[in-house]
């Protein structure tokens, strides 16, 4: 059905259609659109679902996993703090193999206050052991949404899944929205270690160090698998719905002497900047990212690279630019900018791209 | 004395210290709770004392999570198993430390959005599992390995704090008396809703006394009248014979301090302190009992 929506309003509908059990969440800006909207169709009637209105995020995160490993598909939403304030329990819901589906709605971190988009609250959570994916249209916060819970599911994967979206770039934005009928596209839940009564177990027992890695290990083996399954779910998608999405989302590159990298709302805006790019002439492209974790194998070779990280690590830099240098061996230009909904246009990427200079790092707007 | 069920739960080999009382108090818990039961256990002596993967001496399922997470846990848990239309009992069994502490915004939580589950609290006063340093329940002048010179500040009373919850059922309870831990734990578990036991829990190496005398150091807590023994079921108190035995005619306080080296050189200020604490608490339970308050 064609309508319009918000990012956020977007991310709600997909969840409700993937049909969650339990949704444990807490309010947080400019996430919290979604959290509203899915206890909305829980107190309607519309979803069969219980909402569990939890205290903190901490605890959003332990309810998703004491409910998931219970045998119910789980979903949650959050930002920024949110996110932070979860972070043990997203190593945890990992580690126990607990494939819940969360969107986080990319916000900057304090202080100061600041509820823009940024990167790196996500960033923060790359070691978690979480697949991570980020969007840049309604329709693409729909359709990730959907297949993430297909992804996580899936019993090669068993991880669990972020949905990246922009704050208010993205989360409150109306766009076009064609929602489908899922069908089976998303099989009913099936947690293969789930509690079962009859077959008393401990799960997280004192795992001694001739053992510990190897669960490591298996959360890497299914890291690594999550590729195929991504790529099989992606292309299911596209059979069914027609809308085919992958690692990157790439325009204008076939012939481009000079791409620009980046994730988001960022991303879309480089299009543009690519057009007026080819006009003088320039052969730009654009390379969107959307999976960050597993991190895409990305071709580079040959060619010029413009990294536009809307993130920072402090004492070492941009972490896409790093994360394209160490995977492809392409020494990039070097652009931070966007941080805390710092304002980038079209015009200012296609500047990055005039001024580059191989192998610097340039903070957009500051002068010194 | 009921016969209790015959059926053990905790098998023999657990990794738990000789004389400790909250895999002795596990034992009954579980005799109570039967097969059908998730236990939720957060960092605490119990999370060691399972065994070691892939052995574990416990036969119901063990879902051991974070520190601070054992009630958000259990409330997703919860929901996801009467969903299915399932009356699993769900117990949290959780330290002081992961209960007064650290967990105590997910209990507050957990108790509040009314999850139907047990949290257990096995209190044996300090951070256990680390070795004994002090926690919020760590009493007025114990020595633990962080407050060498005896603790300053009073206990948490985490029962207080649970009660302003207004949840269905809540009990104290002390390993020394098992019979009375087994008929509260039945009666929770037939309660829908949140649930809190506290369980004193006198634990041998932290409290510096001999292991064959946990019993001992248990009854004596209830006979001075310091550990109260009483149910509160929707908003009316029970106190047990043995603790309303205990107001009128109370043991000694010096003979449970003098067992313990925990309590060695504890200042008259500090005895003091825990006497008149003892004593507020109990005004408060006969004023509530008599229904003045």
């Amino acid at each position: 059905m064609l309508t319009i929506a918000t990012g956020n309003k977007a991310v709600a509908a997909a969840a409700k259609e993937a049909r969650p059990g339990v949704i444990a969440a807490y309010p947080i800006t400019p996430q919290t659109e979604i959290v509203e909207q899915l206890a909305t169709y829980v107190a309607e009637g519309s979803l069969d679902a219980d909402y569990v209105p939890v205290e903190s995020e901490h605890s959003a995160m332990a309810a998703c996993i004491g409910a998931s490993a219970a045998g119910a598909r789980t979903f949650t939403a959050t930002s920024s703090h949110g996110l932070l304030y979860m972070h043990e329990m997203l190593h945890w819901a990992a580690g126990a193999r607990t494939p819940v589906v969360m969107a986080n709605v990319n916000r900057a971190l304090g202080p100061g206050w600041n509820t823009w988009a940024e990167h790196t609250d996500a960033f923060s959570q790359r070691d978690t052991g979480w697949l991570q994916v980020f969007v840049a249209t309604v329709q693409e916060a729909y359709d990730a949404t959907l297949m993430a819970f297909r992804i996580a599911e899936d019993e090669r994967v068993l991880l669990p899944v972020m949905v990246n979206l922009d704050g208010f770039a993205l989360s409150h934005i109306t766009q076009s929205l064609e929602t489908v009928d899922v069908g089976d596209f998303i099989p009913p839940f099936h947690l293969p270690h789930a509690i079962d009564i009859a077959h008393p177990r401990g799960y997280g027992t004192l795992t001694p160090p001739d053992i510990y890695f190897k669960f490591r290990w298996d959360m890497e083996r299914s890291m690594r698998a999550s590729r195929e399954v991504i790529a099989e779910t992606e292309a299911e998608f596209a059979r069914r719905f027609g809308r085919l999405w992958g690692p990157t989302e790439d325009y204008r590159c076939e012939d481009a002497d000079v791409v620009v990298v980046a994730l988001g709302t960022l991303g879309k805006e480089a299009e543009v900047a690519v057009d007026k790019l080819r006009e003088e002439g320039v052969k730009a492209g654009s390379m969107r990212l959307r999976w960050f974790r597993p991190f895409p194998i990305l071709d580079l070779a040959g060619r010029e690279v413009v990294v536009i990280d809307r993130d920072y690590s402090f004492g070492f830099g941009g972490v896409m630019a790093h994360s394209i240098r160490s995977t492809t061996g392409v020494e990039p230009y070097s652009v931070i900018a966007g941080l805390g909904g710092q304002e980038v246009t079209y015009d200012d990427i296609a500047q990055f791209v005039r001024q580059r200079e191989v192998g610097r790092e340039f903070w957009f707007g500051v002068s010194d | 004395m009921n016969p209790l069920p015959a059926e053990e739960f905790v098998h023999k080999c657990t990794t738990a210290c000789a004389g400790c009382t909250s895999s002795l108090s596990l034992r009954y818990i579980l005799k109570a709770a039967g097969p059908d039961t998730v236990l939720v256990v957060p960092a605490c002596c119990t999370a060691v004392l399972q065994g070691v993967y892939p052995a574990t001496a416990m036969n119901v399922t063990v879902y051991n999570i974070a520190f601070a997470a054992a009630a958000a846990t259990a409330s997703g848990m919860a929901a996801a198993f009467r969903r299915a239309g399932r009356a699993t009992n769900v117990i949290c069994y959780a330290g002081d430390g992961g209960t007064v502490d650290i967990g105590i915004q997910a209990l507050s939580g957990a108790l509040e959005r009314g999850t139907d589950f047990l949290y257990i609290c096995y209190d044996n006063e300090a951070y256990g599992n680390t070795g004994m340093q002090r926690s919020g329940a760590t009493p007025i002048g114990a020595i633990t390995t962080t407050t060498p010179g005896g603790k300053t500040d009073a206990k948490k009373d985490i029962d207080r704090i649970v009660a302003a919850h207004s949840i269905p059922y809540m009990a104290t309870a002390c390993a020394a008396y098992p019979q009375d831990l087994y008929a509260k734990v039945k009666k929770a578990l037939s309660i829908p809703g949140p649930k809190f036991i506290h369980l004193l829990s006198p634990c041998p190496p932290g409290w510096r006394y001999s292991a064959e005398r946990s019993v001992e150091v248990g009854k004596l807590a209830v006979k001075t009248g310091l550990w109260m023994l009483y149910e509160r079921e929707h908003g009316e108190l029970r106190i047990n014979p043995v603790s309303k035995a205990a107001m009128k005619r109370p043991a000694p306080v010096e003979e449970y301090l003098k067992v313990q080296g925990r309590f060695k050189g504890i200042s008259d200020q500090a005895k003091g302190a825990l006497v008149a604490a003892m004593e507020q608490n109990h005004r408060r339970l006969l004023a509530e009992e008599a229904g003045t308050c």
